[in-house]
């Protein structure tokens, strides 16, 4: 990073006045330059993909996507710093390697250390991988829904909906519905996101929704085949059919 | 659990109270039914004791059928004949037993015949008897039971207030309007102090209501203004309300903070997942007769993210009107296409 070089920040918040106190204690930083407000998930994942900023002031709990849903979706490019009046975040916010973590009200001299941090950080390769930042958008013990970004579009659907997973090198296909989603997330870490109740890994790259099995075939000589009830055909491997047997009850 | 078996102490007592029993068959045995004294002994003694164990089984008859059921005494007089029945037999069979092993007890398996009216009578009567002492024990137990019972409602009662209390004031809530206070110092001072002196009078008056165990409905939409105030100021046009009070239930009287969690809840996971903002219609009616109708329904985003703490409210709300009414009022809520609802009906009481 550059001496006296701008930095271009968005700020994140659903309140109006929470953005308001942001950008006045801003005002004492004209190395700051705000390019960007947002007051929801969508508009922060639109706005960070059109004006790429170094810097994002982020909130948690705001409509349409949370700030760790944000993150998930945009990666870890951008420096964030969460301002939230929740405490219990903390811990998630520091496994996403978040630049700090202000509990509002704050005063300016903490955001001015909030901004020493992220001067420091800025420009450096980010710390936090998609499988860990997708880990950190996870409230519940598995995730209840899936966020997915199409260049500057967002598809937000339940777990529930998803048909199966298929690996493709550093990303995740995910089916649902008759349309396909790219994800930067390895297919591990997405069953390891999901319930193992209701998904299973039939194969080194397929993980499948048990409620869209229908039916198996054999495959050659010591494999099968998965069809789903929306007729797509996935390959089963031995130990995969083991597993898939366990959760089918033998019927299969 | 059987009341006598399974304590050890009773068993003894029940046992001995059959020795003046066995005593007084004896005397009947010797008089009545002309036997000497020995063999009257020899054959009431034990019959008494097999007796008095046979009678134990009555219990989980008296268990399963109350006492104020006429149908469950003739069941327990049909039993009493049958346990008879079988004791008249069981004495003749020891009177054979007798006879024959013992030869001063020679031709007691011909005088036993004599006691069996006896015997029948008396097998009746004590049977009954302790049907009765069952009853007894029964009752007892019964009104242990709903005095335990009671004191567990009343505590239960008022703990879960006492935890409303706690968790009335969200700390969120306050957090997130310092916040918005301390943005509104530099830019708005006049606007700022006026937040300040909102909160204070939500809070003040929050505090005030929740010390007493009733309100009136009128107090506990003051308390909702008071609150609403504070967050229109945060949401703006995002928040929208519409009331529609029937005239005179206002007068009605409601345990303190019932309605602001259910506004605060519908603040909380309604409009603030809404960009363009929603709406909560309160609708308060005089019900079914003697019933007060009370209805908080707010618009939500169903796609929206999960938000912690959720329903910690509701669900607070619910067990304080359940600790309070139990079954004298309903507690419904639903939930579909975008839209929460809360309905209740309590009963309609001034204070």
């Amino acid at each position: 990073m550059k001496e006296n070089a701008t930095i271009r920040a968005i700020i994140v918040d659903d309140e109006d006045l929470a953005r308001q106190v942001i950008r006045e204690m801003l005002k004492t930083h004209p190395e700051i330059e705000i390019v960007g407000e947002c007051a929801n998930g969508f508009d922060a994942v639109k706005s960070v993909a059109e004006l790429k900023p170094d810097l994002m002031f982020l909130d948690v709990q705001m409509p349409k996507l949370d700030g760790f849903e944000v993150l998930e979706l945009i990666g870890s490019e951008v420096a964030v710093i969460f301002a939230t009046a929740y405490d219990e975040h903390a811990i998630r916010a520091f496994e996403v390697h978040a630049v700090d973590y202000l509990l509002k009200p704050f005063r300016a001299e903490r955001l001015n250390d909030a901004l020493l941090r992220a001067k420091e950080r800025i420009g450096k390769k980010p710390a936090a991988g998609p499988d860990q930042l997708a880990a950190a958008a996870r409230s519940a013990e598995f995730a209840e829904r899936i966020v997915v970004k199409d260049g500057t579009r967002v598809h937000i659907f339940p777990a529930a909906k998803l048909d199966y997973a298929e690996a493709q090198d550093d990303y995740v296909a995910l089916a649902s519905q008759g349309k396909k989603y790219l994800k930067q997330q390895t297919i591990s870490s997405l069953e390891a996101s999901l319930d193992p109740k209701n998904f299973v890994r039939v194969h080194r790259s397929y993980l499948v929704n048990l409620e869209r099995v229908s039916r198996l075939e054999p495959y050659g000589k010591d494999s099968h085949i998965a069809i789903l009830s929306d007729g797509s055909r996935l390959p089963v491997s031995r130990s995969g059919l083991t597993r898939l047997k366990e959760f089918l009850g033998e019927k299969a | 659990m059987h009341p006598i078996l399974s304590n050890f102490r009773r068993l003894l007592l029940y046992l001995s109270a059959w020795g003046p029993v066995s005593a007084i068959l004896v005397y009947l045995f010797a008089t009545i039914g002309g036997l000497s004294w020995g063999r009257a002994a020899a054959l009431a003694v034990p019959l008494c004791l097999y007796y008095a164990i046979v009678c134990l089984s009555a219990w989980y008859s008296c268990r399963n059928s109350p006492a104020a059921n006429s149908a469950a005494w003739l069941k327990h007089l049909a039993a009493a004949l049958i346990t008879s029945i079988v004791w008249v037999a069981v004495a003749k069979g020891l009177a054979i037993a007798l006879s024959s092993f013992f030869q001063t007890f020679a031709g007691l398996d011909h005088q036993v015949s004599r006691v069996n009216p006896l015997l029948l009578g008396s097998g009746v009567f004590l049977y009954l008897l302790v049907v009765a002492l069952f009853y007894i024990l029964l009752s007892n137990e019964a009104a242990h039971e709903a005095a335990r019972r009671e004191i567990e409602a009343q505590s239960l009662a008022r703990e879960s207030e006492l935890k409303a209390l706690k968790t009335q004031v969200n700390p969120h809530f306050i957090f997130n309007c310092l916040n918005s206070i301390s943005a509104l110092t530099s830019s708005d001072p006049a606007t700022a102090r006026e937040m300040c002196i909102r909160l204070a009078e939500f809070l003040r008056k929050t505090l005030g209501l929740g010390e007493r165990s009733q309100i009136t409905l009128q107090e506990e939409m003051d308390l909702i203004h008071a609150y609403l105030s504070v967050e229109k100021m945060r949401f703006g046009a995002r928040l929208k309300l519409e009331e529609s009070i029937e005239p005179g239930t206002l007068l009605y009287s409601v345990p303190p903070l019932l309605l602001q969690p259910l506004v605060e809840n519908a603040i909380r996971h309604g409009i603030a997942t809404l960009t363009e903002g929603g709406w909560i219609r309160l609708e308060i009616n005089n019900g079914t007769p003697g019933l007060l109708a009370i209805k908080v329904e707010n618009n939500f985003d169903p796609e929206a993210p999960r938000r912690s703490g959720a329903n910690i409210g509701l669900k607070n709300v619910r067990q304080r009107v359940d600790a309070m009414y139990a079954s004298r009022a309903k507690f419904d809520v639903t939930a579909g296409e975008g839209r929460f609802q809360v309905s209740m009906q309590l009963p309609a009481q001034t204070a």
